[in-house]
Formats: C-alpha cells, structure tokens, sequence
C-alpha cells in the first residue's frame, strides 16, 4: 500500500485545484488507480542524488517587430467573441 | 475511410523538392494552417490552426504531398491509440489487435500502404511503440534535433517530432528533412544544421560495438527475446560486437517518466479552457465553474487521469517526493547512458517487451499500460535518438529492435538499423 493514501476527499480536491469536474463514478475509479500508481511511485525514494551539471545556456534573439496572427486569425476558434476580443464566463 | 485517419486531406507541397513524389500523413497534434487539428480530443474537435508547425513548413518546401491528419492516443497520452476521441485505429497487421501509440494512426498509414511515410511525436516511446507494432521503421531523434514549433504540447522536455517509414532509409530521409534549428524553438540546436542521414543507411556494422542492457531484456516476453537474439546474431554475423551493459537507474524510469509527463501535463493542459479554442458550453457559474465544465466535457479519462496525478506530484508536500526525486532519477539515468555509451557505439533492446495488446485488452488497468512503456522511455528521459527497426515477427505479430545512440548519433543508430533489415 502507498505511504500517501488516496482517498474520495483527496481526489475531488486536485480535481478542484486542476478546474477539472468530476462525477461519483470517476471518483470512486480514480481512488482506486491513483492508490495503484502512487503506491508504484513509492520507488522513487531511493533513488541517489548523482552530481550533474546540465549544459544549460541562454537562447538570446535580436527583440525585432515580426508578423504574427491577425485579429481575426487569433480569434477563429473561439466559442464566442464580442468586438473583437475573447469572450469568458464572468469572474466572481 | 481507413481508420488510421481522423482527417483525410490531400494538401500539395512544392513542385519540386526530395520529397516531391511522396505521400506524408501526419499525426494530428502537428499543426497544419487550415486543417483542423484535434489531438485526438473532443476539447479541440473543431480547433482549425491560422499556422503551420515548422516541420510542416519544412515538408511541404520538400515538395512533400500531405495526405491527412492521423489517429492518435488523446494529447499523445496512451500506448495503443485506443484513447481517441475519435475511435480506435486497428493494426493493419492483425485487425484484432492494437498498431500501438500514441502515434498509431501515423503507424498504421504506413503500414496499410495508405502514405508513403508519416511523421509522429515521440514523448516516451509514442514513435517507437506503434512502428515495432505496425512492423515499421521510426526514429524518435535527439531532442533539439526537430523543430517544436506548431506541436501541441504535452510535456515539453521529453517529446520530439520523428519519421516513420517502411523503411530505414525512408525514415532518414525524411528526418533529413525536418531536423536543424528553428528561431522560432530556442530548444532546437546547431547539430542537425546540415546533416545527412540517408546516406548513413549503407548497412555497414564491421566493427560495431552493441551494449545490450540486460534490465531492459529481463521481464521481456518470450517469444520477444527471441526474435531479438536472433537480430544481435544477425549483426554479429555481419561483424559487430556485442556486449552486456548494466543500467541500473532503467528500473526508476517508468516512474520517473509518468511523474514528470504527468507534471508537465497538468501545467501545458491548463490553457485549454473554452475561451480561445474548446466546446462550447452552456454551464453557469463564475470563471472556475465554467472551466471545470467544460474540461469534464472535452477531456477524457486518461487525459484527466495525468492532469490529476500530476497536479497532485507538483502540490504542497508532494513536490519533494515525487517531482524532485523524478528529476534524480533523470540525471541518474543519463549519468549511467553515458557510461553505457562510453563503451559501446550503441545499445540495443526490444521496442516494447511485449507482442501487440488485443485491441480492448489494457484499456481499465492504467498501471498495466504504463508497464508496457519500459524500454523507451528511458531514451526521452536521457534525450537521446533511438531507432525502433523490425525484427521479424512471433506468431505472426511483428517485434520491434530499438537501437540507442549517443546525442546527435542519429548516423550510427540509422547505419545499425539498415543492417537489421538486410
């Protein structure tokens, strides 16, 4: 069994978190397979800290005006637009 | 229409070019400039991109003939193409079974002769498990080797776009033409600038060293470690030399790779939301309602399942545990290919440890389906190239060898696989 146990409570909280409904059916079939996958998980613990030193740089660029989508290309897929901007849902 | 398609249609490319009598199909999260472009995905059913994605510049500049948008696992997540939105796409070598994914539809186009190649996206085996599953050639290449740019994200620092081919050199001739850097993916590197890599597949391996990971063979299906130690036997017989390797940290990368895929998915599958692109919905409620609905409604069980579990690996209290001890276990595992690669020119193992899943046979156990992803996923957590070639088939189903090279040894996993195949 896995040090974090998942329960009913814990899933419909991430979901809340990741803005994702869910219904009684999901929950119950989530708890389950999340108690599964995180129990395997588990094995992480002992994985060792190795030292690595990433080869990272800095990706740098001239900051020039270029074409990008037009108005009208930017909002072709939207649901529903008013005067040229986006539409949501309201905020409170 | 075949089922390896969510959308067939013929799109022209230049009159002349390398890839000017081809036929491509492309998996349908490369976007394409006036044709939808789902992912597989109710949330984006309807999502027509204004632009095209880099590498679909880059064909049709090649004088490549598109000629649809391929089935796929939703957003890449899935390894048998089974969770579409749009239905499962059937192996054209047993219609009873799985092609494999996420890129199954792209497989399976080759494989039934419906294109003539096809690109996929690779973010832990999702080129290399449907080619070893279709009995066909594909290549996940190092990452940066492969412009981004117009692939809708999944998890951004494992996935690559890569060909898939009947063939080795059909496969390095199209990685020719989409590889080299693009100013618009800081990502992308100077390396494939002005590579060559069809030339590459002469089938020469006199003096080749092979490290054979003995974790990766070890849990493996019978009858697909057979056919694997008779392809090392071919290439013995052609003068290469083969050695076992140990790897230990390949025993962490399933978990590694699901908890960091998970994390960059939660956090890249934010922006679907029903503002800019999605369903439209007639829920009420403030701004977080109204999301929550319509991500119920677009997405489906293993896309939410990801975003879950990965929210939860990157909340309070768990990042620790299991973000940070993932990002471990990758630096581990690269620090151990390296040595492996130290002392051999590339390293070998079957593609999938397991034959072609029944179409309907892993769809309610996830773990078990995760399981199955053993042996690439290391290759996107090390980003390194690996080449999926097959390697005859067992009980009539075809069995994959993948072939690992250092970063940017596209050439050496290309000349390896070319022998495979004599």
């Amino acid at each position: 069994m896995s040090e974090t146990p998942v329960d009913h409570d814990e899933v419909r909280h991430v979901a809340d978190l990741a803005r994702i409904d869910l219904d009684e059916d999901e929950v119950d079939r989530f708890t389950v397979q999340f108690a599964d996958i995180l129990s395997y998980f588990d094995a992480l613990d002992d994985v060792p800290e190795v030292e690595s030193e990433p080869d990272l740089v800095n990706v740098m660029r001239e900051d020039e005006v270029r074409d990008g989508l037009s108005q009208e290309e930017a909002l072709q897929n939207a649901p529903e637009t008013e005067d040229g901007y986006f539409q949501g849902p309201s905020v409170s | 229409m075949s089922d390896a398609f969510i959308t067939e249609k013929s799109i022209p490319g230049a009159d002349e070019g390398p890839l000017a009598d081809r036929t491509v199909a492309v998996k349908d999260n490369i976007s394409t400039a006036g044709v939808r472009t789902t992912c597989g995905s109710e949330m984006l059913a309807d999502y027509v991109p204004p632009y095209d994605a880099t590498v679909v510049e880059r064909l049709k500049g090649a004088g490549a003939t598109l000629v649809g948008k391929t089935n796929m696992d939703e957003f890449g997540m899935g390894t048998t193409t089974e969770t579409s939105a749009f239905g499962p796409t059937t192996n054209p070598v047993d219609e009873s079974r799985v092609p494999g994914g996420s890129s199954g539809g792209s497989a399976a186009a080759v494989a039934a002769g419906d294109a003539d190649l096809a690109l996929g996206s690779d973010t832990g085996g999702s080129i290399r498990c449907p080619a070893a599953f279709c009995g066909v050639v594909g290549i996940k290449p190092t990452y940066g080797l492969v412009s981004r740019y117009g692939l809708v994200a999944y998890a951004n620092s494992l996935e690559q776009i890569g060909p898939l081919a009947p063939t080795v050199a059909g496969a390095a001739e199209l990685l020719e033409v989409i590889a080299g850097p693009d100013d618009r993916d800081a990502t992308t590197r100077q390396e494939g600038a002005d590579a060559t890599y069809a030339d590459a597949a002469d089938g020469d391996v006199e003096g080749l060293t092979i490290g054979v990971p003995t974790e990766l063979i070890e849990g493996a299906d019978d009858r697909v470690v057979e056919r694997f130690h008779d392809a090392l036997a071919d290439l013995e017989a052609q003068g290469a030399e083969t050695h076992e390797v140990s790897l230990p940290s390949v025993e962490r990368a399933v978990q590694a790779y699901y908890v960091i895929a998970m994390s960059e998915a939660s956090s890249n599958l934010a922006r679907f939301d029903g503002v800019r692109y999605g369903p439209e919905t007639d829920a009420e409620g403030n701004w977080n309602e109204t999301f929550a609905a319509v991500r119920e409604e677009g997405f489906g069980d293993e896309v939410k399942r990801r975003i879950l579990l990965g929210t939860y690996a990157l909340s309070a209290g768990y990042h620790d545990k299991y973000y940070a001890k993932a990002q471990d276990a990758r630096a581990w595992l690269k620090q151990d290919f390296d040595e492996a690669l130290s002392e051999a020119d590339v390293l070998a193992s079957p593609t999938m440890p397991v034959l072609p899943f029944d179409l309907g046979e892993s769809l309610d156990d996830p773990l078990q389906m995760y399981l199955a992803d053993a042996n690439t996923v290391p290759v996107n957590l090390a980003n390194l190239p690996a080449i999926s070639v097959p390697a005859g088939r067992a009980d009539g189903l075809p069995v994959g060898l993948q072939l690992i090279g250092p970063a940017f040894g596209e050439r050496d996993i290309i000349r390896a696989a070319s022998a495979v195949e004599s």
